[in-house]
């Protein structure tokens, strides 16, 4: 029974994945060593430099995936909920073990190796959502149903976030909202995710810039103008009259019209305008959705009073919640400072050695940016200019489409699935890859701001290596194991 | 799953990665292949240019010896941006020997764009100069705790000899023009200023050459870029061969001391220049490094103009020296011939005065042997009035320009623009519109300008042209242009004169008797067969200029000399002994008159002569 059940594995396992996951840290190491290569370096396997460690760093987690393929399958379901308990603990207690790494509290010294359990918080995580979420007897119906995982993944990011300071890390929690949008959480979640993020970018980017007519500010009427038109966007979709809509924007339009024409007297304020334009469809959708019961308009009336709040909210979240650092980096990535010395020299090295790649690279080792040490945390969370600069655009995007082929290997792979446990836990493997990727690449392309979170396989790091060779070799067995559920 | 009502979310979810990916890929497009500006930018972080600099071009004379050579030098130059905060100033004060009020000062000097056109931080600027290899010892041994600290290695000028300072030349910094016209140069390079530094620049500096190093972020060297694929040497300047004689030149100076005057020395059938001398002049050697510009300053303010050649600069009236060239154009333009008669009164002639005694009346070879100034008036005036003046004096006129070109064709009163010497004056031969202004066209005859029939007058000329002159007549009817490179022949700018060939066997043959009879025979040496012209030159600064030109031997020249002391009174008695031993040197390498060559030599007639 164990020799045919082993025999299995290897059979049943899925060789793609393995594969790509080779590639990815194979062409990682190489570029480690490039990026951590100096002119009297001997050996890619010379253990006291990087790539030598990383090798070791491999080896271990060759070692891990073997040993993972080789559990059974059951044992992931069985201990999640003991795993996760266990896990909170050891976060809560990392702050107190640590010490003090850049103002990160998240590294535990185990002898000559430094670990940080957050890497290892997000597999456990998963596992724990997945065994909620994947019960017989769990819907997703309403709100209420996901105040438990929202909980599950809350705890950890907000100990990782206020106890160890790592933002970045505790940031990643946030790609669970794509599994619980697969699983049946509404889309505009989602939406209202990002309607976030571009009000806070309009509000802090526009916010101080005055409007060339009347009083007010380009952010904010920018702002309300975009919550108008989704207004009126969800009054016509739920009350299903188009003429309503026309009715609607030419009011609005008039509105601001007739504002204009008054402004040649007076000066008008047109941000207090526009907030009123939206307050009074909010009132309207109140009507409407009482009178004609679609309660649905009731949310949207909600969200809209949200957002003129949150943009509010948002100069003062800027300016007070956020670190200096932060609000540097973000400063720096919306254009409003300069700082090539400071702030944004790792943004401005790294732009200077991906660009300097050219189309086909400067070739392997012969990067001058990387090689002599231009961009910091060059082989960790910058490893990715060593590809711009060494492989140039070609090798790159070839990087990024291993990177999409990858994730989308993983999606695939939790289609298949009948068990809902394995696919949740398949969706939320895939979607920590595609957040790890999107942060990562958009920090080093200058799309996102500075946020310090690895790029799977690639950046050094032993911590960052084994904590998704568990995410990724647990979902191997898992997935392995859909054949036996079978029979 | 069965009953998945959700099933297309899977497509959401991958076009999400989809797009992200595109995005991105997008921006690496941009980043990468767009936008070019960032290539330029990561090699101005890593890599370090590298100067090497070329040693420049040797001097020799014309027998093969070593005239003016390189000695090392060194340069500091800083880079302020690789200069970090923990940079330690008061260290580097201490290896430099200098005070750090000093290192300021030069700091803010580099800084201030308006003195220094060309800061950046990013690249070295100097910082001192000039430094011998014990200054800068110290620092070498601790240039490692120093980023953007680089000892550049230079050359200096050096010379064997204190001598020929005017025809060498010096070599200085660039300034700013040079850096525009020639993108050769760069701030602190050197090149040649005056002489024949500067003629030969091209050919003595060389190619710089460049090494492209690697720095890292910290400003640390890491060795050449790409294997020194991008490197290239520099290519040393190339020798110049000078056709100096340095012992000539050396005696030619030595006879100067004390005097304002200049002693040029041609070989007649090849235009090369054996001799330059113009004194005062100075020492080359206090031209060249840290004590350059202060010495420049100090010999630009010397009231005896130690910096103009006066060889080539300094324009005299030719005097009696003129009359060989008169006979020349008289004879050929048929005014007189061998055997013409005029008669002679002595001082008591008109209207122009006889200096000599001699019996009367002269034929043309006793003219010139007793440098007789009324038969060269006589001479002069038939020769305008050959034709009469004619209507509105065009005859006369015509006659005039003839004269003019003729006298120009020996190099007189130009200047010798296919040569190499850079310093030239070009004297001048009076023309006609310069008399019609003074006199109105028909305002001015022959007797108007009779000083001209005796060099003198409005008729100024160079020692250079006088020398050529001399080497003329010495070649019988061509010239080629004097210059001093010895491997350009210039046997092609040969300028032949339109005199016959008879007419210089005469004049020869009058120069000969001057050295034997007439105001040279004090100073001839049998054996070397000399020729020559004495000449006093009246003038407006004081005592008359002695003028000598000659050439020997007679039969065969060799040589051509001429010599002008200004203000020292009679030809025959300063400039004529003069050239006399500079032939007897150049012929048989010595002077056996030891103690003319010492009296000459230690006399002073110019007390506000400095030596420096």
């Amino acid at each position: 029974m164990r020799a045919s059940r082993s025999g299995n594995i290897w059979q049943n396992v899925d060789w793609i994945t393995i594969g790509l996951f080779l590639v990815l840290v194979f062409f990682g190491w190489l570029n480690i060593y490039g990026a951590s290569y100096t002119f009297d370096q001997t050996s890619i396997f010379d253990f006291s430099n990087r790539a030598g460690k990383q090798f070791v760093w491999i080896i271990g987690s060759l070692v891990l995936g073997t040993v993972l393929l080789l559990i059974d399958y059951k044992t992931y379901d069985v201990l999640a909920y003991i795993a996760y308990g266990a896990m909170i603990l050891l976060l809560l207690a990392t702050p107190f073990l640590a010490h003090d790494i850049k103002g990160s509290l998240s590294w535990i010294s185990l002898g000559p190796i430094n670990l940080q359990p957050a890497e290892f918080a997000k597999c456990i995580v998963a596992l724990a959502v997945a065994k909620y979420m994947g019960r017989y007897e769990y819907k997703l119906r309403t709100w209420r149903d996901l105040i438990v995982p929202f909980a599950l993944i809350g705890v950890p990011a907000l100990i990782i976030m206020v106890l160890q300071k790592e933002t970045g890390s505790a940031l990643v929690f946030a790609a669970f909202m794509l599994v619980f949008y697969r699983q049946g959480m509404s889309g505009y979640v989602l939406w209202t995710g990002v309607a976030a993020v571009a009000l806070f970018i309009i509000s802090i980017r526009w916010g101080a810039v005055a409007l060339p007519l009347g009083t007010g500010s380009v952010g904010i009427l920018t702002c309300m103008l975009l919550l108008t038109a989704v207004e009126i966007f969800f009054i016509c979709k739920e009350h299903r009259m188009r003429w309503q809509a026309l009715i609607l924007s030419g009011s609005v339009a008039l509105i601001y019209g007739i504002c204009l024409l008054i402004n040649i007297w007076i000066r008008m304020p047109f941000d207090w305008i526009s907030m009123g334009i939206v307050g009074a469809l909010v009132l309207y959708m109140v009507f409407v959705s009482i009178y004609w019961r679609k309660y649905a308009l009731l949310l949207v009336a909600v969200f809209s009073l949200g957002c003129i709040g949150y943009t509010q909210a948002c100069d003062f979240v800027f300016t007070r919640v956020l670190q200096p650092h932060q609000r540097i980096r973000i400063e720096v990535l919306l254009g409003m400072k300069e700082d090539p010395a400071g702030a944004g020299y790792n943004v401005n090295q790294a732009r200077i050695a991906i660009g300097s790649g050219r189309f086909l690279g400067k070739g392997y080792l012969k990067g001058t940016q990387t090689k002599l040490q231009f961009v910091p945390e060059q082989d960790t969370d910058f490893i990715f200019c060593t590809v711009g600069e060494e492989w140039g655009f070609v090798g790159s995007i070839g990087v990024l489409l291993v990177y999409l082929f990858f994730i989308l290997r993983l999606i695939e792979i939790a289609e298949r699935q009948r068990n809902s446990f394995t696919q949740i836990y398949a969706y939320s493997v895939a979607s920590i890859f595609l957040f790890h990727l999107m942060i990562n690449i958009g920090m080093v392309l200058g799309l996102l701001p500075v946020i310090g979170i690895p790029l799977p396989f690639f950046s050094y790091g032993g911590s960052s290596l084994w904590g998704f060779t568990l995410l990724l070799f647990i979902l191997l067995r898992l997935d392995a194991a859909r054949m036996e559920q079978l029979r | 799953m069965i009953n998945d009502q959700y099933y297309r979310r899977r497509y959401v979810i991958s076009g999400i990665a989809i797009v992200i990916v595109c995005m991105y890929i997008v921006r690496l497009f941009y980043l990468q292949v767009i936008d070019k500006s960032t290539a330029g930018q990561a090699d101005s972080n890593a890599l370090v240019k590298q100067t090497i600099y070329p040693s420049r071009g040797l001097i020799y004379d014309r027998n093969g010896e070593l005239l003016v050579f390189n000695q090392p030098i060194y340069e500091i130059t800083l880079t302020m941006r690789d200069m970090g905060k923990e940079w330690d100033t008061i260290a580097f004060c201490r290896c430099l020997n200098i005070q750090r009020k000093e290192f300021d000062e030069r700091i803010q000097e580099i800084k201030d764009k308006r003195k220094n056109r060309g800061y950046s931080r990013w690249t070295p600027q100097v910082f001192m100069n000039q430094l011998k290899k014990e200054d800068i010892a110290t620092l070498q041994e601790s240039l490692f705790q120093f980023p953007g600290v680089q000892i550049q290695k230079r050359t200096l000028r050096d010379y064997t000899y204190k001598a020929a300072a005017h025809v060498l030349g010096s070599v200085g910094e660039v300034n700013q023009n040079d850096i525009d016209r020639d993108d050769y140069y760069a701030r602190g390079d050197y090149s040649g200023r005056d002489g024949l530094e500067r003629t030969y620049e091209k050919q003595l500096r060389g190619d710089k050459g460049v090494e492209v190093l690697m720095r890292d972020s910290k400003g640390r060297m890491q060795g050449s870029y790409q294997n020194g694929e991008l490197d290239r040497t520099a290519k040393a300047g190339t020798d110049l061969y000078t056709t100096l004689d340095i012992r000539l030149q050396l005696l030619a100076e030595e006879l100067l001391c004390g005097k304002i005057g200049s002693a040029v020395a041609i070989e007649p059938h090849t235009g090369e220049i054996l001799a330059l001398a113009s004194n005062p002049g100075w020492n080359p050697k206090v031209l060249v490094g840290k004590e350059r510009s202060k010495n420049y300053i100090a010999l630009l303010q010397d009231k005896s103009k130690p910096l103009m050649n006066r060889a080539t600069q300094a324009t005299y009236s030719p005097g009696s020296t003129f009359k060989t060239i008169q006979s020349l154009v008289c004879l050929e333009q048929g005014a007189i011939t061998p055997n013409t008669l005029y008669p002679c009164s002595g001082p008591g002639s008109s209207p122009i005065k006889c200096t000599h005694h001699h019996g009367s009346p002269v034929a043309l070879d006793r003219a010139i042997e007793q440098s007789c100034n009324p038969y060269f008036w006589c001479a002069f005036r038939d020769l305008l009035q050959k034709d009469g003046y004619g209507k509105d004096n065009e005859a006369f006129r015509h006659r005039y320009a003839l004269w003019r070109e003729a006298v120009m064709s020996f190099g007189m009163g130009q200047k010798f623009t296919d040569s190499d010497i850079g310093e030239q004056s070009s004297g001048s031969i009076p023309s006609i519109n310069l008399y019609d202004k003074y006199y109105g066209k028909t305002g001015w005859k022959a007797i108007t300008i009779r000083s001209l029939s005796i060099g003198q007058g409005e008729i100024l000329v160079t020692p250079l042209q006088l020398a050529n002159q001399a080497a003329t007549i010495a070649n019988e009817g061509y010239y080629i242009s004097p210059h001093l490179n010895k491997n350009d022949s210039m046997r092609i700018h040969r300028h032949n004169l339109d005199i016959a060939k008879r007419h210089f066997e005469v004049v020869k043959e009058g120069m000969g008797r001057v050295m034997i009879y007439g105001t040279g025979r004090h100073f001839a040496v049998d054996s070397l067969h000399m020729a020559g012209k004495t000449g006093t030159v009246q003038n407006p600064h004081g005592r008359d200029h002695a003028i000598f030109i000659g050439f020997a031997p007679l039969e065969d020249p060799q040589i051509a000399v001429a010599v002008v002391v200004e203000n020292a009174g009679f030809g025959a008695t300063w400039a004529c002994p003069i050239a006399s031993m500079m032939i007897e040197q150049y012929l048989t390498g010595e002077v056996k008159r030891k103690d003319l060559r010492k009296r000459i030599g230690e006399s002073v007639l110019n007390e506000s002569v400095k030596k420096w």
